[in-house]
């Protein structure tokens, strides 16, 4: 009598390999994903790969704050010689400066070649005049209780921006409008939106995020359990 | 007279419209949480958060639950179905299907808590993890656009979803589409 072949366990390989390969992918998703992204990089502008280009929206509170050209105020206030409260019409006439920089968000995804304009810190500074004894910088969300702060130095930062435009356009609500902080040497939660106040402190302190557990200064790819 | 075979047990259809029904809840609230335009439009990110990360918890316990309090060994006996990658009772797009979404349903599961305690603790955090549950979510979605063509829509086998609902199926449909699984049920194999 011929031997019976064993019966081959296909179903089971099929499980355990697309288990195995998805938990591996933790290891190397990023990279590859990263390397399919460049090389679909010019065609994605007429066909994105995905639907977001790349963005995702984190907000902490019910709702989005809206935004109000003729009575939205920055209060730019704290360690200063002069307090100002600046109309959305005064920000903008401010002197303008453009970057395009990559944004880097903790939880893993990056938007690469973001066009930002807006207001460097240090024309703001020219305004209010910072006492010698301010060290931190408070900046304060609409989207209540979100605040972050910054080092006096950090915040002079070669690319650090105000931004009330994003590719091209006004900053969309989703973004933060009508201004956020960029930062792009450190993580997203860094770059805090809907801004309407900046108050000089004595030093920086924990934030919105740090409070839950995030390090205080978010360089990225040297803090929050990653290193390069 | 229309004569009908028994297609799928109580505890197959459980399992199925459970897993339906917490994938498409999921996926509702995963797409608020991931497309822009949708945060925007609905809002409440915290609310549908917890949402999203309970319903995740429920989807696993359920499934556990039906398949513990239900005909454990018919399951065993579907899981040993699966194994071939023939035609019998379920041909092999179906058992593929099957397969990956059950594997699917492990890795969203664990990258989909990765993401809960990465948020908590960074010993958790992987820069990967996202890519890992929005890239399960994308061939998840592409599966199902294909299934739910095949159950709902397409006149040759849209018929199928009376086995999937009410557990039999019309004799003579399945003995064009599954003719060697009616003839070893007639045979008593």
């Amino acid at each position: 009598m011929p031997e019976q072949p064993a019966p081959r366990r296909y179903g089971r390989g099929l499980f355990l390999v697309t288990v195995a390969g998805g938990l591996s992918s933790l290891a190397w998703g990023k990279s590859v994903w990263g390397h399919v992204s460049k090389a679909v990089g010019p065609a994605e502008s007429l066909v994105p790969l995905v639907p977001t280009g790349g963005w995702r929206i984190y907000t902490i509170s019910g709702s989005m704050p809206g935004f109000d050209p003729a009575s939205w105020r920055l209060e730019v206030s704290g360690l200063v010689q002069q307090p100002v409260s600046l109309t959305y019409a005064h920000l903008r006439s401010l002197p303008r400066a453009e970057q395009v920089t990559t944004f880097h968000c903790v939880t893993g995804w990056s938007v690469p070649n973001v066009h930002w304009a807006g207001v460097r810190l240090s024309d703001v500074y020219d305004l209010v005049r910072p006492l010698p004894e301010a060290g931190g910088i408070q900046f304060v969300s609409a989207e209540e209780p979100y605040v972050d702060y910054l080092t006096m130095q950090q915040s002079l930062l070669r690319n650090v921006m105000l931004a009330y435009e994003m590719d091209g356009k006004p900053l969309p609500r989703e973004h933060g409008a009508p201004l956020r902080l960029i930062i792009p040497e450190m993580y997203g939660y860094k770059n805090v939106k809907w801004l309407k106040g900046i108050n000089l402190v004595p030093h920086a302190e924990d934030g919105y995020w740090e409070q839950l557990g995030y390090d205080r200064d978010a360089w990225v790819g040297r803090s929050n359990g990653y290193s390069s | 007279m229309i004569r009908y075979v028994k297609r799928f047990s109580r505890t197959e259809r459980t399992l199925h419209w459970v897993n339906a029904l917490c994938f498409f809840f999921l996926l509702a609230t995963g797409l608020i949480l991931y497309l822009p335009s949708l945060a925007v439009a609905v809002g409440r990110r915290p609310l549908i958060k917890d949402m999203h990360f309970w319903s995740g918890i429920s989807w696993i316990s359920l499934l556990a639950l039906v398949a513990l309090l239900g005909d454990r060994r018919g399951l065993l006996r579907t899981a040993r179905e699966l194994e071939r990658l023939d035609t019998g009772r379920l041909n092999m797009g179906q058992k593929v299907n099957a397969i990956v979404m059950a594997s699917f349903t492990i890795l969203f599961f664990v990258s989909g808590l990765l993401l809960w305690l990465g948020e908590r603790d960074t010993r958790f955090r992987f820069a990967s993890t996202v890519v890992l549950h929005d890239g399960l979510m994308f061939v998840a979605l592409a599966l199902l656009v294909g299934h739910l063509y095949l159950a709902l829509i397409h006149p040759a086998t849209r018929h199928s979803l009376r086995g999937m609902t009410l557990g039999e199926v019309r004799e003579d449909w399945a003995r064009v589409h599954y003719p060697k699984w009616v003839s070893d049920t007639e045979s008593g194999a």
